[in-house]
Parts: structure tokens; C-alpha cells; sequence
């Protein structure tokens, strides 16, 4: 099941970098295609996040995983880069466990 | 969007595209070090984890497909969100394809290479010449370096044991937040996350793992079709690259 995920995947995500250097551009030219298209990556990451932080199974949890997202947000408007992010999110959810 | 044909590159300027490709390709190997260790934390071994990277490569959605699984959804489910997430990359094709000109099995090797970081480091570029520099130097050097650190991350993520003591599920939001985060510029962007975010939430109690990730979807849809405004397609700037906005002209 993984590695059928993981190959379908692969093909997909290959196919769709190969189609956008492939297919004429005004195929794609409608703005409205354009707008959702620029709008998934928004709507589908901000979900991840949601889902992420604040999920357990089938309930709603809140944790050290929401102390760790805070801590990446300030992490974020200081400018820091992705892996300090990543870490101080980590850092923060780990801190709060062992107390 | 027609570059001017002109094969000769000055060495100066090959040299300065190649040196910001490769400071770019370094700085996303940090991202791999924490990909590989998420993946193997979420429950994929090292082979699998490595496979991603070598056979999906793109970022965002990799890390979809084991944010995913993590949260319990079915790894079919995890790959139709990376799916969507991949869409984008057809875009910066559609831009990319007249100004670098390849055809036949030269576009079919590229088109691998198409992501994020080779598009910020070519689009701008006035000549076919040194836009295929910059998407190449780039392309390869985060190919290297990027599978390299997911193999790493990888290792290090098994030796470490159960993921929950190092905040490891905690690190997965975290990650998520930082590839949103420069997307979040405009209003209609941010509109757009707080709904897809809330639908999510509201589905996490009645749909099975991986179903409310999926449905915010919905949501990009339904902004993009009561919204108005016409901008152009978002490509990333170099200033959204780690290592990438440095050498600015």
C-alpha cells in the first residue's frame, strides 16, 4: 500500500512537471485556472498544519503540538530559516512534555 | 517571455548563476535533514523515505504524503494531497517552457528537475543561455543535496527512537507552517488558509483520516471562483529561497 503510494506519486508528480513544460500555454491561460492553482498550495498546507497540530485520531487535541506551532510562528516572523523553524517547533513540543 | 537566442554566456556570468545555484541547492539540504526524519517518524522505513525523495522530488509534497500517514490516513489519500500540492509545478512549467526551449528527451530529464527552486533561479533570467544555467545548477544541486540529507535525516530519525520525545509530530506542523508562510502575503491567501484550516477541523470528528485534508480543496476552489482579481500566477522570487536572495542584482 506505501509503495503503491509512493510510485503513484512519483508518475503523477513527474507527469504534471512534465506537462506544464509540454502543453501550449493557452490551454491553461483561463485565469480562473490560474487563481485556483495558485490557491490549492494555500488551502491544502493550512489544512496539513490544522490537522497536524490539532488532530488526535478521530478528536481534537490540544497540546504540546500547539505550543510548538506557536513557537514556530515566532520563529517565522523572526525571519528564522526553515530547519531552525522546524527545530524550535520540536524543541518547544519535547520541552513542555518533560516538565 | 521570448528570450533572445544567445548561446554565449560570458564566464563571468555562467560562474555567478552556477555559484547562487549551488548556495541554494546547500541551504535546501537542511530542509531534507528534517524530511527524512519526519518520514521515518511517521512510519515509512529508510527505503521509502529515500524513494520519495529520489522519484517524487518535490518538497511540499512529500511532506504532504507523510503529513498524511502521520495523522493516520491511508498512504493513497496522503498521495493525492502531494498530487494536488504538485499542480503548482505545472505552472511554473507553463511559464519556464519558452524561455528554456527544450524538446524531445532533453525536456523529459528537465521536467524532473521543475520545482520551487530551479524555477525562482531561471524565470528572471533574460537569455535562454543563463536561464538553462541557473535551472540546471540550481535543479542538480538540490537534487544532490536534497537526497543526500533525506538519506541523513533518515538514519538519524531511526536511531532516535519514539518521534513523541523529541516533539518530532510537533516539527511536522511546524514544517508545514514554514512552506505556507510565504504564501500568506496577500488577504484573499490568507482568507483562503483560515477557511481550509477551520473545514479541516470541522471534518477531523466525521471523516476518516486524510478526507478533511483533501476536502480544503474545496475551499480553494470556491475562493477561486468568487474571487475577481486577475494577478498573474505566484512564482517563487529568489527572496523566497534559503541562500537564494543574497546575490541579487
Amino acid at each position: 500500500m506505501m509503495w503503491t503510494a509512493i510510485l503513484l506519486a512519483a508518475l503523477g508528480c513527474y507527469l504534471l512537471k512534465l506537462a506544464g513544460l509540454s502543453i501550449p500555454s493557452r490551454v491553461l491561460e483561463h485565469p480562473l485556472v490560474h487563481r485556483i492553482a495558485d490557491l490549492l498550495p494555500v488551502a491544502l498546507l493550512a489544512a496539513l498544519v490544522a490537522v497536524q497540530v490539532l488532530a488526535d485520531g478521530p478528536t481534537l487535541q490540544v497540546d504540546a503540538r500547539l505550543a510548538g506551532l506557536g513557537a514556530a510562528f515566532v520563529a517565522l516572523l523572526l525571519r528564522a530559516p526553515f530547519i531552525v523553524v522546524v527545530l524550535v517547533a520540536a524543541v518547544t513540543a519535547a520541552g513542555l512534555r518533560l516538565l | 517571455m521570448t528570450a533572445s537566442p544567445d548561446p554565449v554566456l560570458p564566464p563571468g556570468e555562467r560562474s555567478g548563476i552556477v555559484r547562487d545555484g549551488v548556495a541554494v541547492g546547500i541551504a535546501t539540504g537542511a530542509y531534507g535533514i528534517s524530511f527524512g526524519a519526519i518520514s521515518v517518524a511517521a512510519g515509512l522505513d529508510v527505503w521509502q523515505t529515500c524513494a520519495l525523495s529520489l522519484l517524487v522530488f518535490t518538497g511540499a509534497s512529500q511532506f504532504a504524503l507523510v503529513g498524511v500517514v502521520a495523522a493516520g490516513g491511508s498512504p493513497l489519500s496522503g498521495a493525492v494531497t502531494g498530487l494536488l500540492l504538485g499542480t503548482r509545478n505545472t505552472l511554473y512549467g507553463i511559464r519556464l517552457a519558452p524561455l528554456l526551449g527544450w524538446r524531445g528527451w532533453r525536456r523529459g530529464a528537465a521536467a524532473h528537475l521543475l520545482i520551487d527552486e530551479s524555477t525562482a533561479m531561471s524565470v528572471t533570467r533574460e537569455t535562454t543561455a543563463a536561464a538553462r544555467v541557473g535551472f540546471l545548477s540550481t535543479g542538480l544541486a538540490v537534487f544532490a543535496l536534497w537526497n543526500l540529507a533525506t538519506l541523513g535525516g533518515a538514519l538519524a530519525g531511526e536511531a532516535l527512537g519514539d518521534p513523541r520525545t523529541y516533539g518530532l509530530d510537533a516539527a511536522v506542523g511546524g514544517a508545514f507552517l514554514a512552506l505556507l508562510w510565504p504564501r500568506l502575503k496577500d488577504r484573499r491567501n490568507q482568507l483562503t488558509a483560515v477557511l481550509a484550516a477551520a473545514l479541516a477541523l470541522t471534518l477531523v470528528p466525521v471523516a476518516p483520516a486524510g478526507v478533511p485534508v483533501l476536502a480544503a480543496a474545496v475551499v480553494a476552489l470556491v475562493v477561486g471562483v468568487v474571487s475577481h482579481a486577475t494577478d498573474p500566477t505566484e512564482v517563487p522570487g529568489r527572496d523566497d529561497l534559503p541562500g537564494g536572495g543574497e546575490h541579487q542584482r
